[in-house]
Formats: C-alpha cells, sequence, structure tokens
C-alpha cells in the first residue's frame, strides 16, 4: 500500500540528462525504483545507462508514457522551463508529478495551479525532496525513491512522514530508522508559497492508508497550511499525528531560505502553528531532536 | 527584492497608474530644479522624500538631530535647505533599526491636495493560490493594525490568474471605498492597472498607501497613488532586467550579498552563536534549537544541499566576520553529501580562518563516521555534537563558558 508510490510505480524523468537530474535518476535506479524512460527534448532515441540498465530517452512526456507505461514523472528541468514540464507532464495524463526544481517564478506556478484544477495528475512540489516509498531490501532499497532524499536513510514500516524542507525531513526519517521505526511513506511537499500538495492533502492520504499507523508532520513558519491541517485532524484524523514547526526565532519579514518560509503581516508565525498543533491533539516536538521519540511516545 | 518608492511609481505609471509628477535626484541643485519645474507647473505645495528601503520615514529623524525624512515645501528654496539637510545624512526610522539608513537621493513630487486617503494592495492568497487585491477607507495608517483591530474595514476581491481582475471587481471596491459618479469607472481603472503593475512585473506585493482622493482641476476630483511600496520575485528577475537595474546594493547587509556569490543563503541576526546548517528547513531548526536550550543564534546560514570546500570555508569566513559571534554550530545531514568532503572542507576552514572560537561540529549520514574521524585526527579542538540536542547544549554551554558575564 503506502502512499502515491510503490515498488510497482514506473517513473520518467524530464530532465534526465542535466547533471543533477542524470546524478539523481541514477540513485533511484541503484535504490531499485522502475525508471523506465527519461524526457529531454531533442534528445529522443538516445540511451541513458547506468548499472547496467539502459533506459530509453523520448522527446515528449506523452511518447514516453505510451511507449514505456510509465505513470510518475521526476522533474529536474531548469526553473525557466519548469512550468511548461509541469504542465506536459499532465497533458500526458500522469498520475502523479514531482518537481525537483528550486527557483521557479511565482506566477509560473499560479498559472499551472490554475492549468491544473481539473486534470487528474497530482503534483507534489515544486522545489521538494521528492517521495520516497522504502523498500524491503538492505538499506531499504525496493521501494520507489523519486527526488533526490538519501534512500539508505529509510526503512520499511508504518509511519508516515510529511514535510516542506528536505533536510529537516531526513533528519526526522533517520531518527526513526535509528530508533526501529520504519516508514510507509515519506513525503517533502515543498518549501515554495504555491505548490502542488499541501499537508493537509498527504494526511488525508496517510488516514486512509492502512499501511500507516502513525504520523510526522513538519510544517514551517509562512502561510497557513499547516494550521488547515490541523483543524483536518482536530476532527477527522484517526491515528497519532506528532509535529513540530521550524522558524521560531526567525525574524518577522525576513525569507528564511525557502520563498515561503517568511512571516508576513503577523501571519504564519510559528506561536500560531505550535497553538494550532496543540489544539489539534498533535504531539509537539519540543526540540527538532525529538520528532520521532514524541510520536513514538503517543503510540505506545 | 525590494526597489525604492521612486522606482515604483515609475514602473506603476508605466502601466497607467496616476501618480504624482516628480523625479529623483542626488544633490540640493537637482532638488531644486526639479521643484522650480513642479512650481512653474502650476503647484502650490512640493513633496521631498528620502528615499530608503524602509517605513515609517515621515516620523523618523535623522542622527544629525533633523526631524522627519519626508517634507512639504512652498518654495523651491525651501526645497533646497530641505535636500541639504537630508542627502547624505542618516535616517532612523522604526523600521530601520538603531543604525538607520544613509539616504543618497530623494524624490521630488507634487503635493497634491488630498481630500481623502485609502489603503490598496495587490498580494498573494496563498491559501487559495491566487492574487487578491484588498482595499481600505483607513488609509495613510498602519495596515496590520487596521487589519488587526477593524478586519471589516478591509474589503478583498480574491481574482482568477486566468481571466485577471474583472472589471466589476474594480467598481465594487471602488464603490466600498464610498466613490460615487464617474470616481467607480476612475477606481476601477486605478485597480485594473494596478493589477497590471503587479502581474507584468512578476511582483510580490504593490502597496499603495496612500491611495488619494485629489481635488483636481475644475472641481473634478481624481485618484492617485501618493506614496509606493513594491516588491518583487526572486525568482523571476531574470526575466526582468529592466528590474534588476533597479536593485540597490547600498540597501542590502553587505554580509548577505557577499554570501550570495557563494551560493549561500545568510542571513544575520544578533545572538551569540553562529551557525552553519545544510538545507533551509534544519538551518531555522537549527536556531530554534538553540535557542531552546538558553543560547540565541548569530545567523541563519544555508550552505546548500551540495556544498564544496570553497563554499563552507566562504560560510566561516562570512560568520566570524560578525563580532558578536562568540562560538560556532555547524549542524550537518549528509545524506547525499558525503561527510568526509565536509569534515576536510571544515577542518581546512577552521585553519584557514584561524578560528580561536569554540567549535561544535554535528555530522550525521553519509560516511558520518570517517568524517567525525577526520575532524579528531586534525588536532583542532573540535567538540563533537552527537545529535542536534546534544551539539546544542554543547554549544551553549562553550560560549557561556566562554563569555559568562554575556550569558
Amino acid at each position: 500500500m503506502a502512499i502515491l508510490v510503490n515498488s510497482d510505480t514506473k517513473l520518467l524523468v524530464q530532465g534526465i540528462t542535466g547533471s543533477f537530474g542524470a546524478r539523481h535518476t541514477q540513485l533511484s535506479i541503484e535504490y531499485g525504483t522502475q525508471v523506465v524512460a527519461g524526457v529531454t527534448p531533442g534528445k529522443g532515441g538516445q540511451c541513458f545507462e547506468h548499472a547496467g540498465k539502459k533506459v530509453p530517452i523520448f522527446d515528449t512526456v506523452a511518447e514516453a508514457a505510451r511507449q514505456t507505461g510509465a505513470t510518475a514523472s521526476a522533474i529536474f528541468v531548469p526553473p525557466p522551463f519548469a512550468a511548461d514540464a509541469i504542465l506536459e507532464a499532465a497533458d500526458a495524463g500522469l498520475e502523479l508529478a514531482v518537481c525537483i526544481t528550486e527557483g521557479i517564478p511565482m506566477l509560473d506556478m499560479l498559472k499551472v495551479k490554475t492549468a491544473l484544477r481539473d486534470s487528474k495528475t497530482r503534483l507534489i512540489g515544486p522545489n521538494c525532496p521528492g517521495v520516497v516509498t522504502p523498500g524491503e531490501g538492505p538499506d531499504s532499497t525496493g521501494g520507489c525513491r523519486i527526488g533526490i532524499a538519501p534512500g539508505y536513510i529509510h526503512k520499511k514500516g508504518h509511519i508516515g512522514v510529511v514535510s516542506r524542507s528536505g533536510t529537516l525531513t531526513y533528519e526526522a526519517v533517520w531518527q526513526l530508522t535509528c530508533r526501529g521505526a520504519g516508514q510507509s511513506t515519506c513525503v517533502g511537499i515543498g518549501g515554495d508559497p504555491v505548490n502542488g500538495t499541501s499537508h493537509l492533502d498527504i494526511i488525508k492520504m496517510f488516514n486512509k492508508d492502512p499501511e500507516t499507523h502513525g504520523i510526522i508532520m513538519i510544517g514551517e513558519i509562512g502561510g497557513s497550511a499547516e494550521e488547515e491541517a490541523a483543524d483536518w485532524i482536530r476532527k477527522y484524523c484517526k491515528k497519532p499525528v506528532a509535529g513540530f514547526i521550524a522558524g521560531a526565532t526567525a525574524p518577522p519579514g525576513r525569507r528564511m531560505g525557502h520563498a515561503g518560509a517568511i512571516v508576513s503581516g503577523g501571519k504564519g508565525t510559528a506561536a500560531a502553528k505550535i497553538a494550532a498543533f496543540q489544539r489539534a491533539g498533535i504531539g509537539v516536538a519540543p526540540t527538532p531532536s525529538d520528532m520521532a521519540d514524541t510520536l513514538l511516545k503517543m503510540m505506545l | 527584492m525590494n526597489i525604492h518608492e521612486f522606482q515604483a511609481k515609475q514602473l506603476l505609471a508605466q502601466y497607467g497608474v496616476p501618480v504624482p509628477a516628480g523625479d529623483v535626484c542626488f544633490t540640493p541643485e537637482d532638488a531644486k530644479k526639479i521643484a522650480e519645474k513642479i512650481f512653474a507647473a502650476g503647484e502650490t505645495l512640493v513633496a521631498i522624500k528620502s528615499q530608503i528601503h524602509a517605513g515609517g520615514r515621515g516620523k523618523g529623524t535623522f542622527k544629525s538631530g533633523f526631524q522627519g525624512g519626508v517634507k512639504l515645501c512652498r518654495t523651491a528654496e525651501d526645497v533646497f535647505e530641505k535636500a541639504t539637510a537630508m542627502l547624505g545624512q542618516v535616517l532612523v526610522t522604526k523600521q530601520t533599526g538603531p543604525d538607520g539608513r544613509l539616504v543618497s537621493k530623494v524624490l521630488i513630487a507634487a503635493a497634491p491636495t488630498i481630500k481623502k486617503e485609502f489603503y490598496c494592495a495587490v498580494l498573494l492568497d496563498r491559501a487559495l493560490a491566487r492574487p487578491i487585491l484588498m482595499v481600505s477607507t483607513e488609509g495613510g495608517m498602519d495596515i496590520e493594525q487596521v487589519a488587526a483591530e477593524q478586519p471589516k474595514k478591509i474589503i478583498k476581491v480574491s481574482i482568477d490568474p486566468a481571466v485577471g481582475l474583472m472589471p466589476y471587481q474594480g467598481r465594487k471596491l471602488a464603490v466600498a471605498l464610498g466613490l460615487k459618479g464617474d470616481l467607480i469607472a476612475a477606481g476601477a481603472k486605478f485597480f485594473a492597472a494596478l493589477y497590471k503593475t503587479w502581474w507584468e512585473s512578476d511582483a510580490s506585493l504593490v502597496e499603495i498607501n496612500p491611495l488619494c482622493l485629489i481635488a483636481g482641476q475644475a472641481g473634478k476630483d481624481t485618484l492617485m497613488a501618493i506614496d509606493a511600496k513594491m516588491s518583487l520575485d526572486d525568482n523571476a528577475l531574470y526575466r526582468h532586467p529592466n528590474i534588476l537595474a533597479m536593485r540597490d546594493l547600498a540597501e542590502e547587509a553587505p554580509l548577505e550579498t557577499e554570501a550570495a556569490k557563494f551560493n549561500l543563503n545568510y542571513i544575520k541576526l544578533d545572538g551569540s552563536i553562529a551557525c552553519l546548517v545544510n538545507g533551509a528547513g534544519l538551518a531555522m531548526a537549527t536556531m530554534d534549537i538553540i535557542q531552546h536550550f538558553g543560547g540565541r543564534p548569530a545567523n541563519f546560514l544555508d550552505v546548500g544541499g551540495g556544498a564544496s570546500k570553497d563554499q563552507v570555508t566562504a560560510a566561516f569566513r562570512i560568520i566570524l566576520t560578525d563580532p558578536n559571534v562568540k562560538g560556532v554550530l555547524v549542524n550537518i545531514f549528509g545524506g547525499i553529501m558525503q561527510c568526509d568532503i565536509i569534515a576536510a572542507g571544515i577542518v581546512a576552514a577552521v585553519q584557514e580562518t584561524h578560528l580561536n572560537l569554540p567549535l561544535v561540529v554535528r555530522l550525521e549520514g553519509n560516511n558520518a563516521q570517517l568524517g567525525k574521524q577526520i575532524l579528531r585526527d586534525s588536532g583542532l579542538p573540535i567538540i563533537n555534537g552527537e545529535s542536534m540536542a546534544d551539539a546544542a547544549q554543547k554549544a551553549v554551554q562553550a560560549v557561556g563558558a566562554a563569555n559568562p558575564a554575556n550569558n
């Protein structure tokens, strides 16, 4: 089960021939992900080779999907072309588009979001580490890794992890793995102000997934997505949820790395988000070192 | 990126938003010339406005003792005098902090007779992923205060990015502001131009405060943007060379500009424990955990996902430029990055920068043990942090022990 992706998911990579896309495609192949196609306009007919595997490259996503049966895409194209790449994935009818690209203009994402309103394609990201459903092999190989997360920190199990940030997700996953608690699926939804999938969307999926028994939700200052998720959890979530909000010490009006991590007009403060977590019965980790322990205590 | 009021008004005027006649200048002589032109065109009052990237200019005080970063004048000679008092002086406002900002240019603009003041702004509604245009009858006031105390006085329309701001939405806002007759159409036109400025320039915020009802010629009132503030989306600047050219480095913290050259994201804070972290979320969380254990972070610093030795050295150099720093905490989760390479970078950076402050390093992830070994073998007095919590506690203790009076 897990959510979004599993070991059967057939993945194509948009931007497979760029250095960043190529490097992470190699790591995904090593992890055991079924990378079935690459897309780079103008390089159709060529092959991406790694570890004895040959991945055919196509000029268009539609062609790649038709020929290989790919249902998910990892997008590594540079920011000026990323919006176009996302919509091409949607046009090809893919179920999932995971956009890793950082630095996409906000208006491009507004247009993408509007264009995807009636689409069946789910967008994760942009500016995100991607999605990992760990497998049963050594170092959790044999699962599905889309994006840039280190595969070996994972372990197959029953905790769902959702976060805006990359390294903070790895921190939580590693804490879990070190304590013997595996993960069902780990999702980085990205640090931009306009993204495809929210905390709440993922929480709803984890709530329905029988393989997920507990959830870690990591938030950041800025926006109100964490509050909305907390409100839903208070009313409907049947599973224990623990969380952490990063940015309690961030000065207002300053963008803390992520375009979305900014307290403006007194909105999006860590204090307000932590209060919403507490109202919803979400276990609030006192420090980022306690994310796994906070959840695991709730699950005893 | 933020731009100056005069630059925002240039962009607004390009898209058809009415702004007062005027120009920017760097000397009292030019200020006088511009004022003479404005008076010659029939205006009776001219405003001289300090151009800095901070609000509260009108109520600010210059370090010279001169009161007010915005003044109204009735003669060109007076403009000359006021410009002489402002230019080259440091203005302190509630938004600049005690250091203030150097005023190197002033905007000289017509100051028409104001009958009413309103507020309006275009920005992103993150929850809906749509732009909103909001207005308020409480112009000239701090809008955050209005939002907190009289939320009903803020009226918003949500804009479908596929169709843009429709005229009916503009009329609705004009009516909400109490405009009547021809001014309703004028208002709709004003808002349409405002939205166009926001959209076409890839702005994240366009704020007009105040938007004014002006006594026009022959008893015909008009609307005008008397002040303007604009922030642009950094990610979109590549497609706006004209706006990128408006960047004023003098308004940006020099260390942050220096850090950006090495693809480092640095923000100076006022604590004593410098941090060097990979990833924005982890960097924020590291600041938080320092505070949790009783210390104060000196900065936010994200070295990014694939930090090189050069970047780590540059990062050390930058964080050590801050005289308040009494200790350094390095927190690396080497996911894809190899911890041994980072460790070698840290050793080299410590040697190059002659670091003599307590340094706590927490390495986790790929080749972490090898990385720790390199730190131990270096012979440098580097304190090992096992977890984030352990590292933060040790950093707080080390800084406290080194500077008992400051903690």
